[in-house]
């Protein structure tokens, strides 16, 4: 089979955009097709696979030194996004114009992981710094379900009551149990909504803490967020990286 | 001195550099690399009628300093913080020797603090020790992502760090000044984390912590840290010029910092010369949490102005404040404990 085969133009390219759109900035908690990481994307006709079975990415990150075991993550997430598409034979995945650009992209290429890349300045996978971040995530999120409730005239001290299936529909519920999927965290409409990192119950006397501390996460995370955008922007200029197809709905952050 | 309003404002900038960003002076793509992002930073935002060329940026002078600061930017007192990285840079990027040369020439206006590396063992003591005398230290400037040949960088957890801050006690050497970057030892890790903070700031509960940039891009996990610890400050670079672009972040930003810690433990700096000191002041000084965000986070009073441009950096650097700043203040000069000893 090729990817060719009664395919319209255009559409493994639309199949590949979709799929770096599932891979995440774990840092920012956004797609980095939303960030403008997205320097370049082609597809190809291959020798084996016939037209539109090639994919060549670049990408790209607000500054040199962006930390390399988070760009390490985007790189190798873009390429398993990439090469478990139906058709696609052969995937081209790099990063650019960063310090650690050749051990990352020679690294994800021979699917060495991270210690396998950076021989002797690693100790493991990076497991759990992605599960760090994946818990700060869902805080951030946390925060966002509950300032809709704040503002729908919810007072905290029952907050600790609260289950999955009191919280009204929403983009915000919606993202929240995407990210209680990512942590492992129940989404049972029974389930607690303020939980620690276990699942297990909050006090009552320790949710408004708990919630304080969320509402931290979502001003650093979105902070950062936008300032890596501006980065981003005064290195390569506006309007410069790569964009879906028009009238594409995105998902809120 | 800043006058407004018939208030005065005795401003330290409690971070600022004198480097050298040259081609010539970069030791490879790295040193390349990295004055390229800070001028990335000075660009991406500051007002443009402060922006300068890459070339000025690279290599400003001494007067171009003593002007941002001292004439135009209401600076009272700089203090230096050196970061050498000389992986990158062939004499160092901004050393202790560089900038103190600068303050030699400036009695009273400048402090140049010095830094040390763990790494160095044994034999870096003994030299820590000689700068520490050279330069009549009162504080030190780490950067834990600083490389050294295989090395991409340390925690302060690490046993010589210890054995550093030992010695820091011993001198009489009080404020340490922390700057987390990219890497760190393993890799794998974030390199971010501020968690190594929590462990030497009780450990040295006479030495006080100044995380800069206030653990940004870790503000939730200063903040969490801060506020169980007393001797641990949040310095206010990078922080700072969101009040430009971002006002309402910044608002947050100051908000946030406001509940986890206290007035007092919060130091201005410009990060001179990623920013300049001159528009940061007046913009502070000026400014106010937006009112649809007063219920949340209160309202920033002039005495919490006053403490943080300069009064709280006063305090742990010993630093004389003329009494017309303090006079108007509830509690008075008790507030700052400006009075030297």
């Amino acid at each position: 089979m090729t990817a060719a085969a009664g395919v319209r133009p255009g559409a493994v390219r639309e199949a590949v955009w979709r799929a770096l759109g599932a891979v995440r900035d774990p840092e920012l908690d956004e797609p980095i097709t939303d960030l403008g990481f997205v320097h370049e994307l082609s597809v190809h006709a291959t020798e084996q696979g016939g037209p539109d079975s090639g994919v060549r990415v670049r990408l790209r990150l607000p500054t040199y030194f962006c930390a390399p075991n988070f760009a390490y993550l985007m790189v190798a997430d873009a390429h398993d996004a990439v090469q478990e598409l139906a058709g696609v034979v052969e995937v081209d995945v790099a990063l650019e114009d960063h310090f650690a650009a050749e051990e990352i992209n020679a690294g994800v290429a021979a699917d060495a992981g991270f210690a396998g890349s950076f021989p002797g300045q690693a100790t493991a996978e990076l497991d759990e710094l992605r599960r760090t971040f994946r818990q700060k995530a869902h805080l951030a999120c946390l925060d966002r379900v509950y300032r809709h409730l704040v503002e729908q005239g919810w007072k905290i001290d029952c907050l600790a009551e609260v289950r999955l299936r009191d919280v009204p529909e929403s983009a915000g519920r919606s993202g929240l149990l995407r990210r209680r999927r990512d942590v492992g965290l129940s989404t049972d409409p029974d389930a607690l909504l303020v939980v620690d990192e276990q699942g297990r119950p909050v006090p009552s006397a320790e949710v408004a803490r708990r919630l304080r501390f969320a509402k931290a996460v979502r001003v650093s995370v979105e902070g950062n967020s936008a300032f890596c955008r501006g980065l981003l922007t005064t290195r390569y200029g506006a309007g410069t990286g790569e964009t879906g197809p028009a009238g594409e709905e995105r998902e809120r952050p | 001195m800043y006058a407004k309003d018939g208030e005065n404002y005795f401003v330290v900038d409690s971070h600022i550099h004198f480097w050298d960003g040259t081609p010539a002076n970069q030791r490879n793509r790295y040193g390349e690399g990295f004055t390229n992002c800070f001028y990335d930073y000075h660009k991406n935002l500051s007002p443009e009628e402060y922006l300068w060329s890459p070339e000025k940026f690279a290599a400003y002078t001494e007067q171009d300093l003593v002007r941002d600061l001292f004439e135009e930017g209401h600076v009272d007192v700089g203090i230096f913080q050196p970061t050498y990285l000389t992986d990158f840079y062939i004499n160092g990027f901004n050393t202790t020797e560089r900038n103190g040369a600068v303050a030699e020439r400036h009695p009273g206006r400048l402090i140049a603090n010095g830094a040390f590396d763990p790494r160095d063992g044994e034999g870096g003591l003994e030299a820590f020790d000689r700068q520490a005398a050279r330069w009549n230290l009162k504080g030190v400037k780490l950067y834990t992502a600083e490389w050294k040949g295989e090395s991409k960088g340390y925690k302060l957890t690490d046993p010589w760090c210890y054995r550093y801050l030992e010695r820091c006690e011993q001198l009489g050497i009080r404020n340490i000044h922390i700057h987390k970057g990219p890497t760190i030892y393993p890799l794998n890790r974030d390199a971010f984390d501020v968690a190594d903070v929590d462990d030497v700031a009780t450990a040295f509960p006479d030495l006080n912590f100044i995380i800069e940039h206030v653990g940004l891009p870790r503000l939730e996990d200063f903040c969490w840290i801060a506020t169980q610890e007393p001797n641990v400050y949040g310095g206010l670079s990078v922080a700072m010029p969101f009040i430009h672009t971002r006002p309402r972040y910044f608002a947050q930003i100051i908000g946030e910092l406001l509940y986890w810690l206290d007035e007092n433990r919060l130091t201005f700096s410009s990060d001179y010369a990623i920013w300049h000191p001159k528009w940061l002041v007046e913009k502070f000084v000026d400014f106010q949490i937006p009112e649809d965000m007063q219920a949340e986070y209160g309202v920033l009073t002039t005495d919490v102005k006053k403490k943080i441009l300069g009064l709280n950096a006063a305090r742990l650097y010993d630093l004389e404040v003329p009494a017309s700043v303090t006079a108007s203040m509830n509690g008075g000069s008790r507030v700052a404990g400006a009075v030297p000893a």
